[in-house]
């Protein structure tokens, strides 16, 4: 087991992908809770992957935001929210997105 | 709806019940997440078309445009989006995908 290197917003350093990507998904959420993980490590060498990571990563959000909105609508949301961090570097974002009933259910 | 590459997209999933925009192709996919679909597809044993984004760079960025729809692999069926890997992954897994897919008269082999 190696831990995945995780570089988030050391003193003087620009926040990492990860970072950002949590805050804007709680400031444009208000999430009941966030999960972000950093995969890009198990995709070393494959398309889309640049040297230094942070390409691909895995989102699992809870909000109730949500309510009412099929995946699509969701994932759109999910999507507009990241538009910068998806243009500069993320190559896969795969998400997960529940309202707090699914989420209890 | 200005795009020249938009007419071609909706020809091709009005010709088609089944249609995958993905990288590579359904016997070569060149991406896990293309790869997962075309397995939930093949699962299913629903007839589809898969269209290689690779092969023309044009499509590869109207698509996204055409489906407001950042990434690819992309589901359509009868002309609609469906979504992406992930909703494809969970429609399939809660029996949803095979049941979609009969209720607009496409032949399913296996639902789950």
């Amino acid at each position: 087991m190696s831990m995945p290197t995780d570089s988030s917003s050391g003193a003087g350093r620009a926040p990492s992908m990860k970072q950002r990507i949590e805050d804007k998904l709680r400031a444009g959420l208000a999430p009941q809770r966030l999960e972000v993980a950093d995969d890009s490590h198990k995709h070393e060498g494959h398309s889309g992957w640049q040297p230094g990571g942070e390409t691909h990563f895995r989102v699992e959000v809870v909000s109730q935001a949500f309510e009412g909105e099929n995946r699509v609508a969701r994932q759109r949301r999910v999507y507009a929210l990241l538009s910068e961090e998806m243009a500069e570097r993320i190559h896969a974002l795969q998400i997960r997105t529940l309202t707090p009933d699914e989420d209890a259910g | 709806m200005d795009n020249p590459v938009f007419e071609r997209i909706k020809q091709d999933v009005s010709d088609n019940d089944v249609v995958v925009y993905m990288k590579g192709t359904p016997v070569f996919p060149q991406c896990g997440f293309s790869a997962v679909v075309v397995q939930v597809l093949t699962h299913l044993g629903v007839k589809y078309k898969g269209i290689n984004v690779l092969e023309d760079p044009g499509l590869r960025e109207g698509i996204k445009d055409y489906s407001n729809w950042p990434t690819i692999p992309q589901l359509y069926v009868k002309g609609e989006f469906v979504g992406g890997c992930d909703i494809v992954r969970e429609m399939f897994q809660s029996g949803e995908l095979a049941e979609m897919m009969s209720s607009r008269g496409i032949e399913v082999e296996s639902a789950a």
